[in-house]
């Protein structure tokens, strides 16, 4: 009968259910996040309390058997948040473990190729954010920007924006995960907003933002028609570049 | 700030800079220390694509579209009936910081028409990208145009500043110049190449030595020519690209197919359609000689003076040396795996890296994503299937095209339907 583990959806979380795995000596076991889960007749299933201590001797455990590219994949595949990753990850820690080499590159195993393109899909939607985040400036001088990326990739934002505007505040808001993240010019926290619905749409939040950001804004429309080559128009490049489920945060492609 | 003057000054010189068609922010490394504002530490960042689906990553402007040369494939020439703007330096380096600030841009792209002459045109560029360095501590990306004739200690005070130095050569070969900017010479494009160059390799070896000395364009020169307004061939354009590659150590060479804007009788004329095709070709056989290995003369000689249209140029590189396949995936080494075609330096990467665990078989190999159309006619692999028949290269050809589509297929039937309009948009 399989059995199937049910975490919270952090990666301590899931850390955890890999210990309980190998603690309980489970073999037929599926690892699901509580907001995804799917269970049916034949299955039993259990909670998994989340537990930093077990967790960490996972993570040393697997520091020990991987490379870190083999890490980084690791915590950049979970934040896909796609459904089964977590059972791919498992089979490839499971290798990892028992192996005791470097099994990242062996891509003639299905589920270590699929884990090498779900983090190239990460790293992808992480580098957008990149270059999609547009931040309008507020009335008490913060920069705000909403996002809301395919996959959970907020944490890996973090080095990258706060080496680039060091010298000013800013906040980058996952509306679809309703959390984001704060740079107050000395460290990035992770915050919570009450009234995140406000931004959700895409009306100019008048109320919010200084006039001059306006202006700015038009400035930047002007120049994206500008710099375009009307002779040389190929809207499926264009497309593919910047999928339509990204407009609504680039001023330059908002229809007003 | 007046911002409809600003505004309309924009309008005006980011639409003259838009054929400059350079917008590459990566290759730099300079790191944001002391709490200041911005950094551009390798990796390029494209912020927005235009309609056409070119990378937006700079603001690109020219400082001014007023000048004293008139050369004919240049829409800001002399003798063009257009509106004229300048910008003023404090202008910029507020639009620069003010856009940077909001995550539109990873730097500036300046550029300018020539006023009064070169020196003086090139000292303005120089004083933009000085205040931004000094005044705003500014370090993000800064490409700056290298003005044709301007003075060596001009040029090594913008180093200092930029990352990046471009000369556009524009004309492929020097008849072709003559004919279409007669008030230039090329020795007054070389002149500054030349000296960034050398600036680049003194800096780099004094840095080995002192670790205090300042960085000196960090992410190298570039340059453009103009594909299709002179009548050159592909063997012309390509080997002039590979002496400024070895002589002049260009991190970029770019092709821009030429935009007709004139009615001058020495250029296609207005409504001929952007040789984008063309354009693409030229840009894989710049790849194969920067990543793949191979020779400029291997691909492009007397007997073979432009790329064949309808298939990639390492494709018809592989159906002239069919005798050199088929390659063994398991146990090629790395510079052959490179030559199959189909198979790009990715793949090649993860075939070298899969082997190592296993032998590897057709389904491994699609897997891993190498365009098995071409690939599988060049190849072996773990596997008693393999293509074994004896064709002869054209036969190679027409079963692969007849297998494939390609995306410029419409180029190719609006080659034959001479009655088209020309309005048709050739690559959708």
């Amino acid at each position: 009968m399989r059995k199937i583990l049910v975490y919270d959806g952090s990666f301590d979380g899931f850390l955890t259910a890999i210990f309980d795995v190998y603690d309980e000596k489970l073999t037929d076991v599926t690892i699901q996040p509580k907001h995804r889960s799917t269970q049916n007749f034949f299955d039993t299933s259990s909670e998994v309390v989340t537990d930093e201590k077990k967790a960490h001797r996972v993570w040393e455990g697997i520091s020990k058997a991987c490379s870190k590219t083999g890490k980084t994949n690791i915590y950049r595949a979970f934040l896909s948040e796609l459904d089964g990753i977590e059972d791919t990850l498992f089979h490839f820690i499971k290798r990892s473990l028992a192996e005791r080499v470097d099994v990242a590159k062996d891509y003639g195993d299905a589920e270590i190729l699929k884990i090498s393109k779900v983090v190239k899909m990460v790293g992808r939607e992480k580098h957008r954010m990149d270059a999609f985040v547009r931040f309008r400036q507020t009335k008490d001088g913060l920069y705000f920007a909403t996002v809301s990326p395919d996959f959970n990739v907020l944490p890996l934002l973090i080095k990258h924006f706060k080496s680039r505007y060091a010298d000013q505040q800013w906040i980058i808001y996952d509306l679809k995960r309703d959390y984001g993240i704060y740079y107050n010019l000395q460290e990035v926290t992770t915050i919570v907003l009450e009234n995140s619905d406000a931004f959700r749409s895409n009306s100019k939040n008048g109320s919010f933002f200084t006039e001059e950001e306006m202006v700015f804004e038009s400035l930047w429309k002007n120049y994206f028609k500008s710099t375009n080559i009307v002779s040389r128009k190929n809207t499926k490049l264009h497309l593919q570049h910047v999928p339509k489920r990204y407009w609504k945060y680039l001023s330059e492609k908002s229809p007003v | 700030m007046d911002y409809e003057r600003i505004k309309e000054k924009l309008n005006i010189l980011a639409d003259a800079a838009k054929y400059d068609v350079s917008c590459a922010s990566s290759g730099s490394k300079r790191t944001n220390k002391n709490n200041r504002l911005g950094n551009s530490s390798g990796m390029g960042i494209c912020h927005t694509y235009t309609e056409d689906g070119r990378c937006v990553s700079l603001l690109k402007i020219l400082l001014t579209n007023h000048c004293i040369f008139d050369c004919a494939y240049c829409v800001t020439r002399k003798s063009n009936d257009i509106k004229r703007a300048a910008f003023k330096v404090q202008e910029v380096v507020d639009l620069t910081i003010a856009f940077y600030r909001r995550n539109y841009i990873e730097g500036l792209f300046l550029s300018s028409g020539i006023f009064k002459n070169a020196d003086a045109t090139m000292e303005r560029l120089v004083e933009v990208a000085k205040k931004l360095r000094e005044e705003e501590n500014f370090n993000g990306y800064i490409h700056l145009k290298s003005i044709p004739g301007a003075s060596d200690e001009l040029m090594r005070e913008a180093g200092l500043y930029a990352d990046r130095l471009s000369v556009n050569i524009e004309i492929p070969t020097e008849k072709g110049l003559k004919l279409l900017a007669p008030d230039k010479n090329r020795e007054d494009f070389l002149k500054p190449m030349r000296k960034v160059k050398n600036e680049i390799i003194q800096y780099k070896s004094e840095k080995k030595l002192i670790k205090s000395t300042p960085i000196y364009a960090p992410a190298g020169q570039s340059t453009q020519m103009i594909i299709g307004a002179s009548n050159e061939t592909d063997a012309e354009i390509m080997y002039t690209s590979a002496y400024f590659y070895k002589k002049f150590q260009m991190k970029r060479v770019y092709y821009s197919g030429y935009i007709p804007i004139s009615h001058d009788h020495r250029l296609p004329a207005i409504g001929t359609e952007v040789p984008m095709l063309r354009e693409n070709r030229l840009y894989q056989t710049d790849w194969l000689l920067r990543f793949y290995g191979f020779d400029i003369r291997e691909i492009l000689n007397k007997e073979h003076p432009n790329l064949e249209s309808d298939i990639d140029p390492k494709l018809s590189w592989a159906l002239r040396n069919l005798d050199q396949f088929p390659v063994d995936i398991n146990r090629a080494e790395k510079r052959l795996l490179a030559r199959i075609p189909g198979v790009g330096m990715k793949s090649v990467q993860k075939i070298i890296q899969a082997r190592r665990y296993r032998k590897l078989n057709w389904e491994n190999l699609k897997a891993i994503g190498i365009a098995m159309n071409r690939a599988k006619f060049f190849m072996v692999c773990d596997s008693r299937e393999f293509e074994s028949k004896d064709r002869t290269a054209a036969q190679l050809k027409s079963l692969i095209l007849s297998q494939s589509s390609s995306k410029f297929s419409k180029a190719h039937s609006t080659q034959l339907n001479l009655f088209s309009s020309i309005e048709t948009p050739i690559a959708v």
